[in-house]
């Protein structure tokens, strides 16, 4: 019935090119539960990062009924290239008759969603509690 | 003429390197004295303009090299963004500049799409140039409320 079939995903993505110090720019974990996926993305998405996230997040095998979480709660810098990942994603999903949820942005990363007007669009949950205060 | 100090960056038209354009800017515009969300306004603002030129680079056999220029005055930071690599009078540069037509309508530069739409509303002011490779030009001032002045409409309204 409802096990708790749980399966961890760790990918590092690092450049094997020209990474020297170990240093990290993208990292996705993804934890899938019976028909909900949820994705932790850490990191940078930048037009560097933003193809290995867009082929990790097209990996996943779309069902109908799907439902799907993206976790942005750990991302500290997002651009345009980001939003059109998401924007892709998010057509893919809509296509399948599943689900998007794109939560835990801060201030600054729902701004992006509400200047390019994605928010009225897509489903999207800002972090709760005293974000605003914090970032005065 | 007021007096400003000029800082002028060139990294490789390669994704990796957006990266490093973009924490210069972080560092310049902490200098200046901008606030934590101004700046990142700014990173924003001149990732965009420097991943446009990147992109534009891959579409050529070679490539080539990109342009971050930083014009530090008291009041505000002026950027120029140049995809051709080679150096150029920043004065000279910026008088060639015009305001660049509405990119709602088919531009050549439509294909940057959400990016263009996201350094005019990030910036206090964004001018584009594209005659021979694609100049940006973009100025932010110290102390000002974003969207100041007019509201812009959305991409999709």
């Amino acid at each position: 019935m409802c096990a708790n079939i749980e399966m961890m995903m760790r990918i590092n993505w690092k450049n094997r090119e020209t990474d020297r110090g170990g240093e990290m720019n993208l990292q996705v974990e993804q934890v899938d539960k019976d028909l909900v996926h949820k994705f932790k993305i850490i990191g940078e998405i930048d037009i560097y990062t933003a193809p290995k996230l867009k082929e990790h997040l097209a990996k996943l095998e779309q069902a109908e009924g799907m439902e799907v979480e993206l976790d942005l709660s750990e991302v500290n810098y997002m651009d345009s290239t980001g939003l059109g990942v998401f924007v892709g994603f998010y057509k893919e999903i809509k296509a399948h008759n599943a689900k998007l949820v794109i939560k835990g942005l801060n201030q600054r990363l729902y701004r992006l969603f509400e200047i390019t007007g994605l928010n009225e669009i897509m489903e999207i949950e800002q972090i709760e509690g005293g974000e605003d205060d914090a970032s005065v | 003429m007021q007096a400003f100090d000029y800082i002028e960056v060139k990294v490789p038209a390669k994704p990796q390197y957006v990266g490093v354009a973009r924490l210069a800017i972080s560092g310049l515009a902490s200098r200046l004295g901008f606030t934590y969300d101004e700046i990142e306004d700014l990173k924003i603002a001149a990732s965009e303009a420097v991943t446009n030129a990147v992109q534009h680079a891959y579409n050529d056999e070679k490539v080539g090299e990109v342009i971050l220029g930083c014009a530090l005055y008291e009041d505000r930071l002026e950027i120029v963004v140049t995809d051709h690599g080679r150096s150029f009078d920043f004065e000279e540069t910026k008088k060639k500049i015009g305001p660049y037509q509405d990119w709602n309508e088919e531009s050549p530069l439509r294909e940057g799409g959400l990016g263009l739409y996201l350094m005019e509303a990030l910036m206090d002011e964004v001018k584009i140039d594209h005659g021979e490779g694609v100049i940006v030009f973009m100025t932010k001032y110290l102390g000002r409320e974003r969207g100041e002045g007019h509201v812009k409409p959305t991409v999709f309204s």
